[in-house]
């Protein structure tokens, strides 16, 4: 990761313009060439650092109005398992494990779950314990109610800051 | 919705044409010009059903980065969350039904600027912010898959 990498970064991170060559104008901007633009794009995308690009949606927006967050209290032993059986499922849309903060915060391991409403996404919660086998685990679910804020994750310095904007519950 | 606009929903998730002309790519894709992909890119913008066209970063590839929750009194939300919204370095800031009733993600560019950013806010708020980084990512990201009745 150079300098340039980062700049291109701080480009591309809130999205590519509509306009027909879209990576010219970027390129322009950094004072690369179309090519040389791809390229790096294709080498952040071969190194990992882009896990993936294209149209990114708002799941709101579209009538996914009910979305969960599950943490869960998992052996450290079984974490890695439970983890991998939760996320091959078709409406787990991320899992993650993080570190305890003990006392406040007992849970290791979080996935989410975008659902039309707040049933459907409690039916998918109750047949993922019974499949994975967490009758026994603690968990909680955190439904989102409102949402402030919602951009690409900003490493470089950039200006907009989107407005408050309210969601359903 | 128009057939095209699920199209263009569904179909470039992933794998979006790295070619000098993507939306030309595209249209070619669909059967359709590239003036239609750009127009129904727009209007699905400003719908706000299309957040951007662009990448999706590995957390901790790049700089640093972290999800954090604060545990706000009811009374005092709307004014932490704004001022939490107002850094840069936050996105993804949303309300959560739980003791821990703010959660966000803040980024930056090294761990210093990251733990800048948090002793900034409980300095400010006079609340306490509680750090939950990545450890594993256990699913690929392959985008959402929309369904329509």
């Amino acid at each position: 990761m150079n300098e340039l990498d980062r700049r291109l970064i701080a480009e591309i991170q809130c999205g590519l313009p509509l306009v027909s060559r879209p990576y010219a104008r970027i390129g322009a901007r950094l004072g690369l060439s179309e090519d040389e633009v791809l390229a790096r794009i294709r080498a952040l995308q071969e190194n990992g650092a882009i896990k993936r690009f294209g149209v990114i949606v708002r799941h709101h927006e579209l009538g996914y109005h009910a979305n969960a967050m599950v943490v869960w209290d998992v052996a450290d032993a079984d974490v890695h398992a439970i983890g991998a059986q939760m996320s091959a499922l078709d409406y787990v849309t991320l899992c993650y494990r993080r570190p305890r903060q003990l006392p406040d915060w007992p849970y290791n391991l979080f996935c989410m779950i975008h659902g039309q409403d707040r049933d459907s996404v409690l039916a998918n919660i109750a047949e993922l314990i019974a499949r994975c086998h967490l009758e026994n685990i603690p968990y909680q679910v955190l439904f989102s109610r409102r949402r402030f804020k919602q951009c690409g994750a900003r490493y470089a310095p950039s200006t907009d800051a989107g407005p408050l904007q309210r969601m359903g519950t | 919705m128009a057939d095209l606009n699920r199209h263009l929903l569904n179909d470039f998730q992933r794998d979006f044409p790295l070619t000098p002309t993507p939306y030309a790519t595209m249209a070619q894709a669909l059967g359709v010009t590239e003036e239609q992909v750009l127009d129904g890119l727009r209007t699905l913008t400003e719908a706000g059903m299309v957040s951007r066209v662009g990448p999706v970063f590995r957390p901790g590839r790049i700089g640093a980065s972290t999800l954090v929750a604060m545990a706000v009194p009811a009374e005092r939300l709307d004014e932490v969350a704004a001022l939490v919204s107002d850094y840069h370095e936050v996105n993804h800031n949303y309300e959560r039904e739980h003791r821990f009733n703010l959660w966000f993600v803040v980024a930056a560019a090294s761990e210093e600027q990251l733990r800048a950013v948090l002793q900034d806010i409980e300095r400010r708020t006079g609340l306490k912010t509680l750090a939950l980084p990545l450890l594993t990512e256990y699913h690929i990201d392959l985008g959402f898959n929309l369904t329509w009745e």
